[in-house]
């Protein structure tokens, strides 16, 4: 096991891809020459030379359309949207054409193609810059969904989507290309659906994904060291499919659960997980299932208004200090 | 340009080159957040187009590369200082950044963060216009690589068809990020590219402002008399990187110092003072009183505003 960061766990994971199968390409704006906004994509260019390797027009909407097109003859095209939030100029192509293709042919065609999108708020950005659409992505029949919250699932997920015959959407986070972790030495594939105990406990069900992992793993250390609370970490990195064997297993242990999601709250994965929840544990549960999320606003650029707008671990403990009536 | 207007003009560049060098400072110093995209190099272009227009009267829309098209419609410079350190007094009252700078009042309706998201918007204004009657036009600076979004052609389309008083502005600064434009578009020229739309367009060099001025005069009249849109292609250089955290490794120094060489504000100072109309004393003492002007002002104001409150944090959300 070597340590990597985020990013180079995604540059590796492109490197091995594209060196095995002449087919896979990746596709972006400024992921060429210049190795990436965050580096995924570092020094691929100068290895696979530029009908591989492409540095697109901004035109999100026309080289998204055109990396699936390919992917209808098979090519395997790694499409990357500098920042989610240009992904709405793409969706068009991503969800009517890429997500729809199979079924509309009757099985005729498939998209094996992958998006990848820095999503998240990072430091104020602004209401353009700082969405957060995995909620989109989620609900769209056809595609996969997938948030790595660590470098070995940042590696392991991209290797996985390039092998999968569906297109699967990628929704990496602005804040954490630098993060640290262990990644296997040996070729890695990441299962595309289920979920992961991060961290095991009796008391209460903190589910995340992504950034908001994060958070619950914290939370929950302060909760035992704090006040004697035992929290299970459940990483939700598949949010379509979303686990539902996983989170039923967890909860009707535990008997209680905070969703924490750095998206707003309605229509949202907190949402989707607590009417899985009800579906699923209803008679298991000792009190009523909470989401912590964002306020219901465009991302306020003023720092104080930012910060009071997202939710990070103290939200999570005041979340489950309440539901403990503490 | 008349000679008067052309010292003021030339006052004005340097307000807005000191400004944004000014922000340049401030974000190192941690007073501005974000994305911060100055405009230092290409201050002919906003200038010489909006001196040819009706500042505060035609109505502007730009990308996020804004501070200085917004002072230029006649925004208070403390107002927008004030909004790059979020604060409550900022013109988009610390809510929207350096990418949002907003100021109606004076008809700047916008710095917009996705790129080519205002070419229609820019159109819709200028429909606004012609079904109130006014003698507005609606002006919308953007960069060379939006003009390969999908929108910008069928902005065109629409502009043409329902002949639109409109004028696009690219300032053409061969780059979009650290992607040259010779690797991201086809044709070069960008004024021949809104030919198949039969809109009348035009390029010309965006370092000399009378250039720009005389370019923009005949651009404008023609929107202005009612013929239709009109597309200006100004060729220009931005000094620094695209955003701060650039380290310009996709260029030349030498390219860069060789497009110093045709310094906007050298080159109308320079004239200036051949026409005996300006010393070089003169040019120093004013770039000294904008410094001062800045710090004592602009930045004191913006230091000392309050921040938003955050009670007010679902204040705008709606109506
Ligand atoms: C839809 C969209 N795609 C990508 C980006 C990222 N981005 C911001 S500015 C920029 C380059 C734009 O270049 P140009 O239009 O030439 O304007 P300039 O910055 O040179 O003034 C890119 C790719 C964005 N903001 N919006
Ligand atoms: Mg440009």
């Amino acid at each position: 096991m070597a340590e990597m960061m985020y990013w180079e766990a995604l540059q590796r994971a492109h490197d091995e891809e594209m060196a095995r199968d002449p087919l896979v390409i990746c596709m972006g704006e400024d992921i060429g020459v210049a190795g990436g906004t965050y580096k995924a994509t570092k020094g691929l260019y100068e290895k696979y030379g530029p009908l591989r390797v492409m540095d697109t027009p901004i035109s999100e909407g026309g080289y998204t359309g055109l990396g699936i097109g390919a992917s209808f003859l098979g090519v395997r095209p790694i499409i990357e949207i500098m920042s989610v939030n240009f992904a709405w100029l793409a969706m068009d192509q991503m969800f009517n054409s890429a997500a729809k293709v199979r079924y509309m042919s009757g099985g005729q065609l498939t998209s094996p193609s992958v998006f990848r999108a820095a999503g998240g708020a990072a430091h104020q950005l602004g209401a353009q810059h700082s969405a957060r659409m995995e909620k989109v992505f989620m609900g769209i029949a056809g595609l996969r969904v997938l948030t790595p919250s660590n470098p070995k699932q940042a590696y392991g997920m991209l290797k996985a989507a390039v092998r999968s015959d569906d297109p699967v959407f990628i929704n990496e986070h602005e804040l954490m290309y630098n993060m640290k972790g262990e990644v296997p030495d040996g070729e890695y594939f990441h299962p595309l659906e289920g979920s992961e105990v991060s961290r095991s406990g009796n008391d209460v069900t903190l589910l995340g994904y992504n950034i908001s992992v994060h958070w619950c793993l914290k939370a929950a250390e302060i909760l035992e060291k704090q006040y004697g609370i035992s929290a299970e970490v459940i990483d939700l990195y598949s949010l379509a499919p979303l686990d539902r064997a996983g989170i039923r297993k967890s909860v009707c242990k535990t008997h209680r659960a905070v969703v924490a999601e750095e998206d707003e709250a309605p229509v949202g994965v907190g949402s989707e997980v607590i009417a899985i929840i009800n579906e699923e544990c209803f008679f298991d549960l000792d009190a009523a299932p909470v989401r912590v999320h964002s306020a219901l606003v465009p991302q306020p650029y003023n720092h104080t208004l930012e910060k009071a707008a997202i939710p990070d671990h103290e939200d999570v403990v005041a979340a489950v200090l309440k539901m403990f009536g503490k | 340009m008349k000679l008067e207007d052309k010292k003021r003009v030339l006052r004005e560049m340097v307000l807005h080159r000191r400004f944004e060098e000014r922000c340049y400072q401030a974000y190192i110093e941690r007073k501005i957040g974000g994305f911060l995209h100055l405009y230092p190099g290409q201050e002919a272009c906003c200038n010489g187009v909006m001196e040819a227009a009706r500042p505060g009267h035609d109505y502007v829309i730009t990308g996020y590369r804004d501070h200085i098209h917004a002072i230029k419609c006649g925004s208070d410079p403390k107002a927008v200082m004030a909004e790059l350190y979020g604060k409550e007094t900022g013109c988009s009252k610390g809510r929207g950044g350096s990418m949002h700078i907003f100021d109606v009042a004076h008809r700047f309706m916008g710095g917009y963060a996705l790129v080519g998201g205002p070419f229609p918007l820019a159109a819709g204004i200028a429909k606004g216009i012609q079904l109130k009657g006014g003698d507005e036009i609606s002006i919308c600076f953007l960069g060379d690589a939006a003009n390969n979004q999908g929108v910008f052609h069928e902005t065109l389309n629409m502009a043409a068809l329902w002949k639109l008083p409109v004028l696009f502005v690219c300032e053409n600064n061969q780059y979009g990020i650290g992607t040259s434009i010779d690797r991201s578009t086809a044709v070069l020229d960008q004024y021949k590219r809104v030919c198949g739309y039969g809109i009348e367009s035009a390029q010309c060099d965006g370092q000399d402002i009378d250039v720009v001025y005389e370019h923009a005069r005949t651009a404008v009249d023609y929107v202005r008399s009612g013929k239709g849109p009109y597309f200006l292609e100004l060729m220009t250089y931005r000094y620094r990187g695209h955003s701060m955290s650039d380290s310009r490794g996709y260029r030349t120094r030498e390219e860069e110092e060789a497009w110093k060489q045709r310094d906007p504000i050298n080159i109308l100072r320079d004239r200036l003072i051949a026409a005996g109309e300006l010393s070089m004393d003169d040019f120093v003492a004013m770039e000294k009183e904008t410094d001062a002007y800045i710090e004592n002002e602009v930045i004191k104001f913006a230091e000392e505003s309050p921040e938003p409150n955050v009670a007010d944090l679902e204040k705008y959300v709606l109506a």
